[in-house]
């Protein structure tokens, strides 16, 4: 086995939105298959709105918690102007699931900037497996907007050769129980996307 | 059983198998984490200390009394704790010591990214440095061994990458038959006259010895012969960056990092043709190396500041003979919008900047939430250099200046950061007469770190309710005159009262008094009713938007150049500061 059958996930999106949830349970998902996991996130400061990139690394060793530059084989975008930002992080021919969700910087909101146009057709153009979710709106068919990380995380589950009970358990230990019920919904929903 | 643990998880894993008794630590980030999780086991007696010297001098004291204990904090914490530092290394100590250190190259979270390693050094005491969370919890039980065999304070280095990554952790039971904790008499030992440190200090310099020579044969240092054309010298996650960057390369993987095991640093530079040391930040190793005779690159080729990664080592090495030269060119995307940190929606420091910002304050900040004061639009802080530096710097600069320009000096220091050291720098204020104007903003909790109990929020860090310091009457007693608090949602009546105590040719304090809104749990934050924008009677004058909040969003018309003001639902939380700034009513 070589480096190369390490395989690379970053998730990004904006501090609050929930990326660290997320790459939790992804972490749990690959430990419970059998495979080694490293990850890495930033605590702090970042976490009030900034930027925030996640990184999940699983395979049979793996030395670095952080993703080399370059190397990224699975882009998770929980915003759509994060996940564009963070392509250079990706390797060519890389996956990218994304949620169909914009959240205005600060001079966005200000009117000084607007945002971006026409990212979805400009990521696609430079990587071609990319999947975008409208995670938020079948959260709310689902019941409840704000599991709309989960719906994502199913339709990245497609995306990732994993059996589908290691992800079950993963939510089950990770998710409160309360909201149990619904995440494993929307999780079901995301995987048949 | 395995788990996977971040850094911090394990080391308090290892703290808890290890036997520890007691443990304390002042948050900051990246080494919050470990208290809180220490906090879980029942076993151990955890808490906050209003600061890090104190942290220290708890742990201090629990190690004289038998315990095993330990005290936990930030790489800027250990300034603060570096007094009892130095001397404990002279007494050593009773159960075992440990002092963790979470350092944060590429400052993440921080206001300098300073190399705790030459503490180590500077303090002449062991220094253990683990490379994934399973080391984190090794070598925290290793290093209260190490302790105890030693009879010396061990410190235990982390960094972000560490603290704040998660891997697979075998965990273990607790050991069993420490000594029982008991009251020992040993004044000579432990009380630093001159003539008993002048006892301790050869005991100390010999100790450092006797570590380097039981760092030539304890696996805790690890040598890897792979290719005998390069050896690296390296620790901690630069390790792990080394052996995915340059696989073929054999290291020696320092798990003890002060003091160098020179006997091995001798034989592995023997058994390779080039040896490098690749380290973040310092030349702390390489100069060593190089004291010792021995011929090795280093900062020739890794950079001094910034963190390290499997890229930038292998950019590092690109065009040597080891790593081929970089050819691709890396993918780029078109300019985007920034998305720097934000004080959240209703966070109730924002009225107090929007308003420092009107009356031209010069504002001497902290270090908190608060310290986005600085960004854009509230552009409301001057200065922000440590702990508590806030009052004493304000204390400094009215000093040389004319009345005038002294009315506009105002300090702003949050509860937690006011009781760490800000209320030393106010006893100054008020004994030496200086006339700046004080805000502590009380919002009732240490936010910035992820909401930490403190000595004012009235519970202790398991949760148990506890005395709360009465900030006002504290603020008096150092003997300032002039205590004023203040509603910081109420726009007019705080603009009053800073004019007021702006304009007083004597030191002043002003205290806030809303929580932060992101305390849960005990109604301490009640939300508001969401505002919205009656966008017939917006008159697009952005009035509104001077504030930055993250709830409010302009919306242009089509042609671009108008437009009206918008308020998010989900993200209002009903503060009501925008409203204030309303001139047409127009919020509701």
């Amino acid at each position: 086995m070589t480096m190369s059958d390490i395989t690379n996930i970053l998730l990004v999106g904006v501090g609050g939105q929930g990326t660290l949830l997320a790459s939790e349970i992804l972490s749990e998902v690959f430990m419970r298959a059998g495979y080694d996991v490293k990850k890495s996130e930033i605590h702090g400061m970042s976490q009030r709105g900034g930027s925030v990139v996640s990184h999940v690394r699983y395979g049979r060793q793996v030395f670095s918690p952080v993703v080399p530059e370059g190397e990224g084989d699975i882009l998770f975008g929980f915003e759509l102007m994060e996940t564009y930002r963070s392509l250079p992080l990706l390797r060519p021919g890389a996956k990218v699931v994304a949620n169909n969700y914009r959240i205005p910087s600060p001079s966005i909101l200000l009117g000084q900037e607007s945002y971006p146009e026409g990212l979805e057709g400009k990521i696609r153009g430079m990587f071609p497996d990319f999947m975008l979710v409208d995670g938020l709106k079948i959260a709310t068919e689902a019941g409840n907007p704000r599991v709309a990380n989960t719906v994502l995380l199913g339709a990245l589950s497609q995306r990732i050769d994993i059996d589908e009970s290691f992800w079950i358990e993963a939510i089950e230990k990770l998710v409160p129980r309360k909201a149990l019920d619904i995440n494993l919904q929307a999780f079901r929903k995301g995987r048949v996307l | 059983m395995k788990e996977i643990l971040s850094g911090n998880e394990a080391i308090a894993r290892g703290a808890f198998e290890a036997g520890v008794k007691v443990a304390s630590a002042y948050p900051g980030t990246p080494s919050t984490e470990i208290l809180e999780n220490v906090s879980t086991y029942s076993s151990i007696n955890s808490s906050w200390a209003p600061n890090e010297k104190v942290a220290l001098e708890v742990a201090i004291g629990a190690s004289f009394g038998g315990a095993r204990a330990m005290a936990c904090m930030k790489h800027v914490g250990v300034n603060v704790a570096a007094d009892p530092l130095f001397t404990v290394s002279y007494t050593g100590v009773g159960g075992g010591l440990v002092l963790v250190v979470a350092d944060d190259p590429e400052m993440h979270s921080s206001q300098n990214e300073q190399d705790s390693r030459n503490y180590a050094k500077f303090v002449k005491v062991p220094m253990l440095e683990p490379a994934d969370s399973q080391e984190c919890k090794e070598f925290t039980r290793l290093a209260f061994e190490i302790s105890e065999q030693f009879d010396t304070p061990v410190m235990v280095r982390s960094c972000t990458r560490i603290s704040h990554g998660k891997s697979i952790v075998e965990l273990a039971d607790p050991v069993t038959g420490l000594p029982a904790p008991a009251l020992v008499k040993n004044p000579r030992k432990l009380v630093m006259l001159p003539g008993n440190a002048r006892e301790r200090h050869p005991l100390v310099e010999q100790r450092i010895v006797d570590l380097s020579a039981y760092g030539d044969t304890n696996p805790v240092n690890r040598a890897e012969y792979l290719s005998e054309d390069i050896g690296i010298i390296c620790s901690g996650v630069t390790w792990q960056y080394v052996r995915e960057a340059i696989p073929q390369a054999s290291t020696l993987k320092l798990g003890m990092v002060y003091p160098l095991p020179k006997k091995l640093v001798r034989e592995f530079a023997s058994r390779v043709r080039k040896l490098f040391v690749v380290e973040e930040l310092d030349p702390f190793i390489e100069e060593q190396v190089r004291a010792m005779g021995i011929e090795v690159v280093g900062k020739e080729l890794i950079p001094l500041c910034g963190e390290l990664s499997p890229g930038r080592v292998r950019t590092a090495f690109a065009g040597t003979s080891f790593v081929p030269a970089v050819s691709a060119t890396p993918l780029s995307v078109e300019k985007l919008p920034s998305r720097p940190p934000n004080m959240c929606p209703g966070c109730p420091h924002r009225g107090i900047f929007y308003l420092l910002n009107r009356l031209k304050a010069y504002v001497t900040g902290d270090i908190g939430c608060y310290t986005l004061g600085f960004m854009h639009p509230l552009n409301a802080m001057d200065t922000c250099v440590c702990m508590g530096a806030s009052i004493s710097n304000a204390s400094g600069i009215v000093r040389s200046l004319q009345p005038e320009e002294q009315r506009r000096v105002v300090a702003v220091i949050g509860d937690s950061t006011f009781l760490h050291t800000g209320v030393n720098s106010l006893m100054e204020m008020a004994y030496n007469k200086a006339p700046a104007t004080v805000i502590i903003l009380d919002n009732r909790i240490t936010a910035m770190t992820g909401r930490q109990e403190n000595p004012a929020s009235g519970y202790t860090l398991s949760g148990e309710e506890a005395p709360m310091v009465n900030i006002p009457e504290l603020v008096r007693a150092l003997g300032i005159r002039h205590v004023v608090e203040v509603d910081p949602y109420d726009l007019p009546a705080s603009r009053k009262v800073l004019e007021e105590e702006m304009a007083r040719p004597e030191p002043s304090v002003i205290i806030t008094n809303r929580p932060c809104c992101l305390i849960k749990g005990d109604c301490r934050f009640e939300k508001g009713t969401v505002l919205e924008i009656d966008q017939d009677a917006c008159t697009g004058c952005r009035a509104c938007l001077s504030i930055g909040c993250p709830a409010i969003e302009w919306k242009p018309d089509a042609s671009g150049k108008k437009g009206k003001a918008w308020i998010d639902p989900l993200l209002c939380t009903g503060c009501t500061v925008c409203q204030q700034l309303c001139k047409f009513n127009a919020i509701k």
